[in-house]
């Protein structure tokens, strides 16, 4: 039960995008249309699930027992950007439909700061395994859906009537503090 | 301090390890110059060319799935600095270019009052915006608006989107705007391709034309001056615009709608002046030429048709072979056309022109007798072409058929082009009412014959030839006698001496010809030495037949496909006289770019999709009413002639080519008639027919124009 309401809090609740503001970049970036927003999301749970699997296992079998906590970032973000490098390679060789199927989103999103940010947390909160995937792999989740529906919307405003001085980016931040206020009203489901 | 260094180094140094071992061990076997193509792409792994990324556009473009101009960013630099590494000719390949298929006419109309968002997909899905029309352009510019590049801007009269080509890169942004899906991207090979079809807007100039020439977009051209563009337009249907500009009969013309108000448009003639401001030029306009294929075609026969298919067929990259019995090339048009009206000169720029992509020309090698299909497929070609034309002059077998001085047309007009001894007579009868017959007419008078009579079996509103032809041919002193038909052939010692001829009365019958009924006791013998018969042409394809087992029809013509034109024979295809029997010229042309294109598909995709909604009948017309608006301007594009005792004793063109002036003249005649487009009923006087750009040409820029900044 509580790994069901882990999974509800880092999707809804403590969406990453919306409720922490991580990765607004590939956000705002990559949410013109629902096509390339689907590409991202499912670059995203892929990379997000992998990267903190790796990172979880440097912090609590290296990083912990040697005190070397402080280092995390600068450790996350070495292990993060050899991981997608790898991954890519593999993939290239193994799958090249996949490999496609990502094409540049891969090297776009190895320094993304919702993946890093997810691994930060983890290491924070030192969860344990079974917590750890279920948490990256639902925040990863929240991300998709959130940049998903997003990009949903801004399809939509391409066609609708914008004053001038608010087409664009200004329309889609304002568009996205909406979002982030509605996704307020998770608050208190379950934390 | 030591374990944090420690650490951090460790770490980079299994990582190191780790993708150095990945990098070899899931090495991907890639074409090395795929790399080196990446190189020289620009890396801004925009998707514009439609591939993931730069790597994958690198990859693309050496298996050559794309041309190595499909980079967006990198441009025509780019693209030569690829071209030139893998080993292309980058100036043949033509980058695709957006043009709208939308070619409706005057958009000025207004159907509804529409104050929504100016966006065309916003505005078909509320109310059509201000036109309702379920083809066409809805005018708002959402394509321009997609438009990386500024390559778009609307037309303020016509409301339509007018494509700069100098700045489309063919990125495809605006054909993933429009609602209506009427942009597309068109290359050359789509050009060369395409056949017109119901679907589209087509004046019905352009549909009566059997070569489906776009003539209001070369109309449209002249009259600004632009000759070039406007030989382009022509040559990229037909490319023996010097000949047809001088022997063609007008079809067009005689669908132009300009007839219900004055005169037809003398379209041929301002055809004839831009072939002849080239030739008289001397410098050859360069076509593009696609990246070889590989494929080597044989063309059988350097007549019109064989030579369009062979233009045609090295315009889309492949290796060309054309094999023809005469010494010289040029079929029917070079042997069969008096001086007077084609010369040898003139059409051998049509010839050069074909010959300069680098098509490869045999003379004096007959099929059947010096090469069989067998033998050129056995010598490597992946398609053969069979354009033969009908060579077998038919022949009245009436008494005295053995008589010395008795000629079949074909026979009599060769001479005037080959070694053999030209056929002279004091007093020459040609048999026929056909253009053969009139040329074999007018040239015996050339050449001193003291009287030619013409004598025809029926009535004269049934002679075949063209109105003018005949007309002149009176004017130049050719007798002509209707409703009498031969008889026997009289002659002494085996020389012909006279012919005998019977008067005939007609009665109609019910099935097309009318039935021919001999006047008892009119028989009269008629003097002649010299009869020319001009009764038919018909192929000899005997030969050809015990060779390689092709099929005839029972008109002895070649028999083929009606879609594709493919003979019996695998890889074999018929076009041409040979197929349809002897035809017009401006047909046969139309036959050398249907087979160019059946070949095409054949060699490259080893089957022929069939062509959807082919345009075959005059579609109905729907905007006849308008033309009440239109101001009668009779035209002026009268061909100069030469006086009648300048012409006989030579062979010296007797039509002369108008003058610039009266091709800008006429060319502003043109109506630019459309199908598709909106009653203009709701418009006021002042709006009718004023069109500045002709519509047929919406991917065309006004250069002389000063565009607004962008």
């Amino acid at each position: 039960m509580d790994l069901f309401f882990l999974a509800i809090s880092a999707t809804f609740v403590n969406n990453i995008l919306l409720a922490q503001y991580l990765g607004n970049c590939p956000f705002l970036g990559v949410s013109k249309k629902l096509e390339t927003a689907i590409g991202m999301a499912a670059a995203i749970l892929f990379v997000t699930s992998l990267a903190s699997l790796f990172t979880w296992s440097v912090f609590t079998f290296v990083l912990k027992p040697y005190g070397l906590q402080f280092l995390q970032t600068l450790t996350f973000i070495l292990i993060i950007a050899s991981l997608v490098q790898l991954v890519e390679i593999i993939l290239k060789k193994k799958s090249r439909t996949l490999y496609n199927a990502l094409g540049v989103y891969l090297p776009l999103i190895t320094t993304n700061c919702a993946v890093m940010g997810v691994a930060l947390l983890i290491a924070k909160k030192e969860l344990p395994f079974s917590e750890m995937m279920v948490f990256s792999s639902f925040s990863a989740i929240g991300y998709g859906l959130a940049l998903i529906l997003f990009a949903g919307i801004r399809e939509r405003l391409l066609i609708s009537a914008v004053p001038k001085s608010m087409q664009g980016t200004s329309i889609a931040l304002v568009t996205a503090g909406i979002m982030a206020l509605a996704f307020m009203g998770f608050k208190g489901m379950a934390s | 301090m030591i374990a944090p260094i420690v650490l951090l180094v460790g770490i980079a140094f299994v990582a190191a390890i780790i993708l150095g071992i990945a990098a070899k061990v899931f090495v991907v076997e890639e074409d090395p110059r795929i790399e080196a193509v990446t190189d020289l792409l620009p890396g801004a792994n925009c998707g514009g060319c439609g591939q993931a990324g730069c790597s994958s556009a690198a990859e693309a473009m050496v298996k050559g799935k794309i041309e190595v101009n499909s980079c967006v960013v990198g441009g025509s630099e780019t693209a030569e600095a690829i071209g030139a590494f893998l080993g292309y000719d980058v100036t043949g390949a033509e980058p695709t270019l957006a043009c709208a298929t939308c070619e409706g006419g005057y958009r000025a109309a207004r159907k509804f009052h529409y104050s929504g968002l100016q966006d065309c997909r916003a505005a078909l899905q509320l109310y059509h915006g201000y036109i309702r029309c379920e083809n066409g352009c809805l005018g708002l510019g959402s394509c321009m608006r997609a438009c990386r590049f500024s390559a778009i801007r609307l037309n303020p009269d016509s409301g339509l989107p007018i494509f700069d080509p100098e700045r489309c890169v063919g990125c495809g942004s605006c054909v993933a705007a429009c609602p209506k899906g009427i942009i597309s991207l068109v290359g050359e090979k789509t050009k060369i391709l395409h056949w017109n079809q119901y679907t589209q807007c087509l004046s019905p100039c352009r549909q009566r034309c059997p070569a489906q020439i776009n003539i209001p977009k070369y109309l449209a051209h002249a009259r600004r001056g632009e000759y070039g563009a406007a030989l382009m337009t022509v040559k990229d249907r037909n490319p023996l615009p010097t000949a047809t500009g001088r022997v063609c009969p007008e079809l067009c013309a005689t669908e132009c709608r300009r007839t219900t108000q004055d005169d037809p448009l003398a379209i041929n003639a301002i055809k004839r002046f831009v072939a002849d401001w080239e030739r008289t030029s001397g410098k050859r306009l360069q076509v593009p030429i696609a990246a070889d294929t590989g494929f080597k075609i044989a063309i059988v026969g350097g007549g019109p048709s064989g030579l369009t298919a062979a233009y045609y067929l090295r315009r889309l990259g492949h290796e060309v072979e054309i094999f023809e019995m005469m010494p010289k090339l040029g079929g029917m048009p070079f042997y069969g056309i008096p001086d007077y009206r084609l010369s040898e000169e003139q059409y051998q720029w049509d010839i050069d022109g074909v010959l300069e992509l680098g098509v490869k020309a045999h003379t004096g090698v007959k099929l059947g007798r010096d090469i069989t299909i067998r033998s050129l497929k056995a010598v490597g070609f992946d398609a053969v072409y069979l354009a033969i034309g009908c060579w077998f002059g038919r022949l009245l077998p009436l008494e005295g058929k053995e008589l010395n001085g008795i000629y079949s047309g074909i026979q009599y007009l060769r001479r005037f082009h080959t070694a053999e001894e030209i056929i002279k007579g004091k007093r020459v009868v040609v048999i026929g009412a056909g253009n053969v017959a009139m040329d074999c007419a007018r040239s015996a008078l050339r050449i001193g014959a003291e009287s030619v009579l013409l004598i025809f079996r029926f009535s004269r509103d049934m002679m075949e030839a063209n109105a003018h032809e005949i007309h002149d041919a009176e004017t130049e002193g050719v007798i002509m006698r209707c409703l009498v038909s031969p008889v026997r052939f009289v002659g002494e010692n085996g020389q012909l001496t006279g012919i005998e001829v019977q008067e005939v009365t007609l009665r109609d019958s019910a099935g097309g010809m009318p039935e021919v009924l001999p006047v008892e006791g009119s028989d009269e013998i008629l003097d002649c030495d010299v009869v020319i018969q001009a009764v038919g042409q018909a192929c000899n394809l005997d030969g050809i037949i015990e060779a390689d087992g092709l099929e005839k029809t029972r008109y002895h013509t070649i028999q083929a496909n009606e879609e594709t034109l493919e003979t019996n024979l695998p890889g074999v295809f018929a076009g041409g006289d040979c197929y349809t029997g002897p035809r017009l010229l401006v047909e046969a042309i139309a036959g050398g770019r249907f087979a160019a294109r059946s070949i095409h598909y054949y060699v490259t995709e080893g089957k022929i999709p069939p062509i959807e909604d082919r345009q075959r009948e005059m579609m109905a017309p729907a905007l006849v009413d308008s033309l009440v608006n239109v101001i009668p301007t009779p035209t002026k594009a009268i061909k100069p002639m030469i006086p009648l005792a300048e012409r006989m004793g030579t062979f010296s063109e007797v039509e002369r080519t108008i003058t610039e002036e009266q091709c800008q003249k006429e060319a502003s005649r043109c109506l630019n008639c459309g199908i598709y487009c909106y009653d203009q009923s709701d418009l006021p006087q002042d709006q009718l027919r004023i069109a500045k750009s002709c519509p047929n040409e919406p991917h065309i820029v006004e250069k002389k124009e000063t565009a607004p900044a962008a």
